[in-house]
C-alpha cells in the first residue's frame, strides 16, 4: 500500500458508489468531527472508510517527522477525552522522550461510566478511525504494537473492530514496513471482564498483562512505565478518532471550533428525562440550555427539570441556575461539577438527589478495585451513611461525618475512582442541602423515592 | 452444553494453546474457559498453571477480581437487568424484582434446570432507551414489567 493506491482505491469507489447513507437526527447545532463518518459508511466495509479520506491523515503523518507529528496534536489543542482532559501532544511527547526497545499505544475502550456512550457508537459506526487515530500515535510516539481494551459488555463494537483491523491487514495498512516505510504496526483486541476500574489506566495496563485490575501508584506515569513496564501512550476513543482530522485540515482548523481551552467539539451523551436523548458532536462550550432543551429537546411530557449530573459517579449536580453555564474542561469546576466524559444525566421532580448520588457511591464501593484503604473502605462507609439517611436513621452529624470522610477519601486515594467518588457528595451538599436536612429531620423525600424503612425495621 | 466434561476439557485444551506467543495470555484464556464451561473450572485453572507457569492461587485470584468470571457453574442464559443510573431512574429495580419472582432466584443464583442465571448488569452504554434486560449478549430496550415473562419463555422454548 502507498499513498497512490490508496487514492486509485478512493476514486474507483467513489466511480461506482458515489452516494452514502443520509445520517440520521443530525441536530443543527452539530458538528461533526468525530461521527463525520458515523452511519454515513459502512463500519465493516474499508472502502468505504478510505472513500472518506480514511488513512489520508496516517498517509501525511509518515511522511513528517515524528516531531513534526507531536507538535501538530500539541498546537491543536486536544485534550483527552476520558474525562480528565490532559493534553493529548504532551503525553505523546512524553513518551517520544523515552527510549526504549518496545513502546505501546493503548486505545482505552473501556467504557463504563453509567451514562456514558459515546464510544459505543463511535467504535461501532467508525472502527477505522480509532485505527488510523493509533498508527498516527504509533508512529509518533516510535511504538509498532497496539492494544485496543474494549469492555466485555460492547460485543458489536468488539467484532466490528477486529473486522476492520483484518482487512487492515489485507490491505496491506497494518502489518509491517506499512506504506513503504520502515513503520510497522499491529493492533491486538482485549476484552474486559466486567471491572469498571479497569477504564482506570494503570488497571487496564495490569489487565491486560493478565493480573487483577488494580491501580498502579503514579508516578511513575505511562509515558515511562507503562504496559510491560514499557513508556507507553495511552488515549479515549473518542480522543483518538480526533487525530485524523488534525493531521488532515492542521490545527487552526480544528482550533476554530470550541473554546481558548478546549479546543475542538465533544460528543455528549444524553439520557434521563428528556424528550430525544443519544448522542450529539457539538462544538467545546454549548451551554447546558442548549444541551438539554435544544439537542435534547427539552424534558418529557409530564417532566419538570430537577437537576442533571455531569461526569457520572465522579461528577456533580447542576440546577436550574446553572443551565446558562458552558460545558467545556474548565467551566464546571468552579461549580463543583465536570464535564468529565460527556455523559450528562437529566432528572425531573419524581428524582430523589440523596437517592441518586446513593447509586453513584454505591456503584464507586462495587468498583472499587480495593488495593488502597481509603476508597476500599470509605466508599463502603460513604455509602453506609447515605443509606441511613434514605433509610431514615440519620442524625444532621451525619452531614459533618460525610464531609469528613469525604474529604478523607479524596485526597488519600491512590486514583481517580476513589479521589473522585465523594464529588457528588460535596456538590450535592452544596447545592442540595435543605434536601438533606429534609431527609433527616422530617424523614420526608421531596421526590417519594426514599422509604426511610430502615427506622421502622428498627422500631 | 457448557458444562465440565473430558471433551469440553479437549476442547479448552486446544483453544488455550492459541496464546503460547501472546503476552499476557490469562485474560483471553480465561474468557476461552468461560465461554467453553459456563464457569472457570479447577481442572482448566491447573491445566492454565501446567502450560504456563502461572500459579493456580493467582489464577484463582484473577477469576474472582472480574464479574464475569465465575468460580461455580452457570446456567446457559446470563440474564439480568442494568442498574446504571438511566435505568435506575426508569425504575429498572421494578423489572429486577420481577426477574427475581418470575425465575425464583436471586442475583449469582443458578435455576435448577440449569437455564439462567441472574447476574449484575452495569451500564451497557444504552441510557436513553432504558430500562434495559439483557440475555447473554441480546439487548432488550424499554422492559416492562409484563415483558418478564415474556422474554423468559423465549429462551425456555430455544
Amino acid at each position: 500500500m502507498n499513498i497512490t493506491e490508496l487514492t486509485k482505491i478512493k476514486s474507483d469507489y467513489l466511480a461506482t458508489n458515489p452516494i452514502f447513507n443520509e445520517p440520521k437526527n443530525v441536530h443543527p447545532l452539530e458538528h461533526r468531527i468525530v461521527l463525520k463518518n458515523y452511519q454515513i459508511i459502512n463500519p465493516e466495509e474499508i472502502v468505504e472508510y478510505i472513500s472518506k479520506d480514511g488513512y489520508f491523515a496516517f498517509s501525511k503523518a509518515i511522511t513528517m517527522s515524528q516531531s513534526e507529528v507531536i507538535e501538530m496534536i500539541i498546537q491543536s489543542n486536544l485534550r483527552g477525552r476520558g474525562g480528565v482532559g490532559f493534553p493529548t501532544g504532551l503525553k505523546w511527547k512524553f513518551t517520544l522522550a523515552n527510549e526504549s526497545d518496545e513502546k505501546y499505544v493503548i486505545c482505552n475502550a473501556d467504557e463504563g461510566e453509567p451514562g456514558t456512550f459515546m464510544d459505543r457508537h463511535i467504535l461501532e459506526g467508525d472502527p477505522h478511525s480509532i485505527i488510523e487515530g493509533m498508527m498516527i500515535a504509533g508512529y509518533a510516539i516510535g511504538a509498532s504494537k497496539g492494544y485496543i481494551y474494549v469492555r466485555a459488555e460492547y460485543p458489536l463494537a468488539a467484532k466490528r473492530l477486529q473486522i476492520a483491523i483484518d482487512q487492515a491487514k489485507d490491505l496491506h495498512i497494518l502489518g509491517t514496513n506499512i506504506f513503504e516505510t520502515k513503520f510497522s504496526f499491529e493492533i491486538e483486541i482485549r476484552l474486559g471482564a466486567g471491572a469498571f476500574i479497569c477504564g482506570e489506566e494503570t488497571a487496564l495496563m495490569e489487565s491486560i498483562e493478565g493480573k487483577r485490575g488494580l491501580s498502579r501508584n503514579k508516578p511513575p506515569f505511562p509515558a515511562e512505565n507503562g504496559l510491560f513496564g514499557k513508556p507507553t501512550v495511552i488515549n479515549n476513543v473518542e480522543t483518538l478518532a480526533n487525530v485524523p482530522f488534525i493531521l488532515l485540515h492542521g490545527p487552526d482548523k480544528y482550533k476554530e471550533l470550541g473554546t481558548e481551552k478546549s479546543s475542538g467539539t465533544k460528543v455528549f451523551s444524553l439520557s434521563g428525562k428528556i424528550k430525544n436523548g443519544g448522542i450529539y458532536e457539538v462544538p467545546m462550550g454549548i451551554t447546558l440550555n442548549e444541551i438539554i432543551y435544544k439537542l435534547g429537546g427539552g424534558m418529557k411530557e409530564g417532566s419538570q427539570f430537577h437537576f442533571a449530573f455531569s461526569g457520572g459517579p465522579s461528577g456533580g449536580v447542576l440546577r436550574e441556575e446553572h443551565l446558562h453555564l458552558k460545558v467545556d474542561f474548565d467551566s464546571l469546576i468552579p461549580f463543583d461539577s465536570i464535564m468529565g466524559s460527556g455523559g450528562i444525566i437529566i432528572f425531573d421532580q419524581n428524582d430523589c438527589v440523596i437517592d441518586t448520588i446513593k447509586l453513584f457511591m454505591e456503584f464507586n464501593k462495587e468498583e472499587s478495585c480495593g488495593k488502597c484503604t481509603p476508597c476500599r473502605e470509605g466508599t463502603g462507609i460513604l455509602f453506609d451513611m447515605l443509606d441511613d439517611i434514605t433509610g431514615g436513621t440519620a442524625n444532621l452529624d451525619t452531614i459533618d461525618a460525610l464531609k469528613y470522610l469525604g474529604r478523607m477519601v479524596q485526597t488519600s486515594s491512590l486514583c481517580g475512582l476513589g479521589q473522585a467518588a465523594p464529588n457528588p457528595i460535596f456538590s450535592t451538599l452544596r447545592y442540595f442541602k435543605d434536601e438533606f436536612v429534609k431527609h433527616i429531620e422530617h424523614k420526608s423525600c421531596s421526590a417519594g423515592i426514599c422509604t426511610f424503612d430502615k427506622v421502622m425495621e428498627e422500631e | 452444553m457448557r458444562e465440565l466434561s473430558n471433551q469440553n476439557l479437549e476442547t479448552f485444551k486446544t483453544k488455550m494453546m492459541k496464546y503460547k506467543k501472546t503476552k499476557g495470555p490469562l485474560i483471553p484464556i480465561l474468557h476461552e474457559a468461560q465461554e467453553i464451561f459456563g464457569y472457570i473450572p479447577l481442572e482448566a485453572q491447573q491445566m492454565i498453571e501446567e502450560e504456563y507457569g502461572i500459579p493456580n492461587a493467582f489464577i484463582n485470584g484473577v477469576i474472582s477480581f472480574y464479574e464475569m468470571f465465575y468460580h461455580e457453574p452457570t446456567g446457559e442464559y446470563h440474564i439480568g437487568v442494568c442498574s446504571g443510573t438511566s435505568c435506575h431512574i426508569n425504575r429498572s429495580k421494578r423489572i429486577l424484582e420481577e426477574l427475581k419472582k418470575e425465575l425464583g432466584i436471586e442475583v449469582h443464583e443458578t435455576t435448577n434446570d440449569g437455564l439462567f442465571t441472574i447476574v449484575n448488569v452495569k451500564c451497557i452504554g444504552r441510557c436513553s432507551e432504558g430500562p434495559n434486560l439483557t440475555v447473554n449478549n441480546k439487548v432488550y430496550s424499554q422492559v416492562t414489567v409484563e415483558d418478564v415473562s415474556h422474554i423468559i419463555s423465549e429462551f425456555k422454548k430455544s
